[in-house]
């Protein structure tokens, strides 16, 4: 019979075990899975039920409620638009239309290639900035409709 | 060699993203490239505040304000400043109403009004060193309390300098601190809400990634007074640079003998742990806040009980927002008396604002109370971009209200905003101007409560989706004047009936804003049309015959085919067709294409 395979890393199975007795680990343990695997699976959260003897229901109710967890992996590159109130006055918006008809894809979605996917977020807090935007982590700001060809296909 | 010279990087989220550490790293490199590795100390500090001009470096001692400033620059700032002594022109901020460009702070409006206390460290330390802070009387209030203070002592120092909870609901800190330390039980809780959720609002995350330290120095004098031996941070997941730094200084503090078993050997311990949020805007909510905590779904609970006599565990705890504990140091250092003489009787001391939106400079501004809306947004802010005229200003976030130009003059306070319409909040302050339609900006704020509406009681969640209905009929033009009536019933009911403020609050900007700007809801209603251009079922695009030189352009950019004409011809949209997305009117060289 085969070994059904290993999803979590062992740092991130140590790091289960360390906070598994504390109390209120939960939200913590899912921003831990959520950091190395991008987003928290089915089975990851199966796996975490097991490890620390939490309900599924109970780990579900919590992935759902916080809009930060992921339950579906994002693309190789995901792309944030903050649509706080800052950046909603100078465009925001108009950035989220500008990709949609770059790469086809809205507020939720994923390329078919797995490359890019796009989610709006509420203030990263460089409202200076505004509008800005994200790609894995590096912050655009002052961002124009017209710069988004050119900030896209850096990630091509 | 002794030092000549100190660099002040910033270090802040919004300087960052503009490379700065690029430019610190640079400067370290250049530095010991042109042989004065040893002459100079390159620092990489908390936000500056001035984020419309980031990415920022200043040059001590000649107080040198540098803004705009690129990796690349590095190599200059050193030869010409450091070496030859000369400043650097074209980087220095120019202050236009002078011509002249300038190099002193103190010379530049942005910072004239202002006045520090909470921000007293932020782009003057790094936050990263403890040394620098101790240097500027650091953890100094921590010795006091536990030295020569006992518990009463400090909550009458509080009630003397008159602190009420910078969160945004004011609360008297002394009273809060009182209660908690009232109760018989052997374990309480200290906590930190560090959720900054309020779109548009970066106050927080500035001071804790500008100077940690002074968040748990505040903290741990709680600790003592209170009888508590554990604190919590519960902190954006988003803020990962603010984390980092809390870390760090947690691990500092703990190593220099301040936070830990056996504080500075008082014999009292006192611990701190990091928490982190995950994008619930209503665990803002104390009881909310502390169900995240303990890490179940953020709902809120009943009060009574409060958090102060059942919180974290059913423990009493003891929370305070991070601008509130930043300021704790201070009164007890420099006393209460001392405090109480800045701002306002209602609301002493200052208080923290992010000012963003459609004003010149954009950034933190921290302002004694009783400073009007006017100096804010004309003398800091520098008036509105592009000649344009203002229109509205919000605080209080999607909780607080919009404020029209007749009220500009009210003297900024808790009592002062309630009064007008709005609220404190956290503090953020977003500017709009005649580009900007109200009712647009009012469904904005709505769609934001009601998508973070926990959805634990009825008026929340269903009263603010019937409101969004009404503003969503309002923005394609069915709407009626029955409609303005069905607003005022529901939002009435979602006042008193919601569970926790942000049901209470959520019709806050629709009401505030259907009370200033009753023609604008009018030209909606009843015109069918917006005045600004912004809700694209009532606004046409029309091409001036007269500017329109027949370039096609527009047609070969319109993704529906809307428009006709040959070239060199004038060309016409279809307004049946037409799906109001603008790209023709951006593609335009020639300033033809309007919005009606």
């Amino acid at each position: 019979m085969s070994e059904k395979k290993e999803i979590f890393s062992s740092k991130l199975i140590k790091f289960i075990n360390e906070w598994r007795d504390k109390p209120g680990n939960l939200i913590m343990i899912l921003h831990q899975v959520q950091s190395e695997l991008g987003y928290v699976s089915r089975e990851s959260a199966d796996k975490v039920a097991e490890m620390i003897d939490v309900p599924l229901a109970k780990i579900y109710g919590v992935l759902t409620f916080y809009h930060f967890f992921k339950m579906t992996k994002p693309g190789d590159n995901n792309i944030q638009v903050c649509l706080g109130t800052a950046c909603y006055l100078k465009g925001g918006e108009s950035l989220v239309d500008e990709i949609l008809s770059q790469l086809g894809i809205g507020i939720g979605d994923i390329t078919k290639d797995g490359k890019f996917s796009l989610e709006a977020v509420r203030c990263i807090g460089c409202c200076g900035l505004a509008p800005v935007m994200t790609i894995g982590g590096e912050v655009f700001g002052k961002v124009t409709k017209k710069q988004i060809p050119g900030i896209l296909s850096k990630y091509l | 060699m002794a030092i000549r010279n100190y660099i002040l990087v910033c270090g802040g989220t919004g300087c960052e993203s503009s490379h700065s550490d690029e430019i610190y790293q640079n400067l370290l490199a250049e530095a010991e490239a042109q042989g004065v590795g040893d002459e100079v100390q390159v620092v990489k500090t908390g936000c500056f505040g001035f984020c419309e001009q980031g990415p920022i470096v200043k040059i001590l001692p000649e107080d040198s304000f540098y803004v705009q400033v690129k990796p690349q620059d590095a190599k200059e700032l050193i030869s010409e400043h450091i070496i030859k002594g000369r400043q650097v022109e074209r980087l220095l901020y120019n202050i236009d109403t002078l011509k002249q460009k300038t190099a002193k702070v103190d010379d530049i409006e942005f910072y004239k009004k202002q006045y520090r206390i909470v921000l007293r460290n932020c782009g003057f330390i790094d936050p990263e060193n403890i040394d620098e802070y101790i240097a500027r009387s650091g953890y100094e209030a921590l010795e006091k309390v536990l030295f020569d203070m006992s518990p009463d002592d400090v909550i009458a120092e509080l009630k003397i300098a008159g602190l009420r909870g910078r969160g945004g609901a004011g609360f008297p800190t002394w009273m809060k601190w009182n209660f908690t330390k009232m109760q018989q039980n052997e374990i309480k809780y200290v906590a930190c809400n560090a959720d900054e959720g309020d779109p548009g609002a970066y106050m927080d995350r500035s001071t804790l990634e500008g100077d940690p330290h002074t968040v748990i120095e505040g903290m741990t004098i709680c600790g003592k007074t209170i009888g508590a031996h554990q604190g919590f941070i519960y902190i954006r997941a988003e803020y990962p640079l603010a984390i980092h730094r809390l870390e760090v200084a947690m691990a500092q503090a703990r190593e220099y003998g301040l936070l830990g078993k056996d504080i500075l050997g008082s014999g009292f311990d006192f611990d701190i742990e990091i928490r982190l949020g995950a994008g619930a805007f209503v665990c803002g909510e104390e009881t909310a806040l502390l169900q995240s905590i303990e890490g179940h779904r953020g709902t809120p609970q009943p009060r009574p009980p409060f958090p102060a006599v059942k919180g974290l565990w059913q423990k009493p705890t003891c929370l305070n927002n991070v601008e509130t504990w930043a300021n704790v140091p201070v009164i007890i250092t420099r006393g209460g008396a001392w405090f109480n003489k800045i701002g306002t009787k209602d609301s002493p001391g200052t208080k923290v604002f992010a000012l963003t939106g459609k004003v010149k400079n954009s950034g933190l501004v921290e302002v004694p109370m009783g400073t009007t809306l006017r100096e804010i947004i004309y003398d800091i802010g520098g008036g509105i971009i592009g000649g344009k005229k203002f229109k509205a200003v919000q605080t209080g976030g999607p909780s607080g209200g919009m404020i029209s130009a007749e009220n500009l003059d009210t003297p900024i306070d808790f009592g002062g905003l309630s009064a007008i319409g709005s609220m404190m909040g956290s503090g953020s302050m977003i500017v709009m101007n005649e580009d900007d339609c109200i009712v647009d900006v009012a469904k904005f704020y709505l769609n934001f409560s009601v998508d973070e509406s926990c959805g634990k009681c009825a008026p929340c969640r269903i009263g603010g989706r019937s409101l969004l209905n009404i503003l969503e009929k309002f923005t394609s033009g069915n709407g009626t004047h029955e409609d303005i009536d069905k607003i005022k019933a529901i939002s009435h009911a979602m006042q008193v009936g919601s569970l926790c403020a942000l049901g209470q609050t959520a019709p806050n900007p629709l009401l505030s804003s259907l009370k200033w700007y009753a023609d604008e809801y009018e030209a909606h209603i009843v015109d069918k049309k917006c005045p600004a251009g912004k809700c694209k079922k009532l606004i046409t695009y029309v091409i001036d015959p007269d500017k329109c030189i027949g370039c096609t352009a527009c047609a070969r950019k319109c993704p529906v085919g809307a428009i006709s004409g040959e070239v060199k011809k004038k060309h016409t949209i279809d307004a049946s067709i037409c799906i109001k997305c603008g790209a023709c009117m951006a593609s335009c060289k020639f300033d033809a294409i309007s919005v009606h």
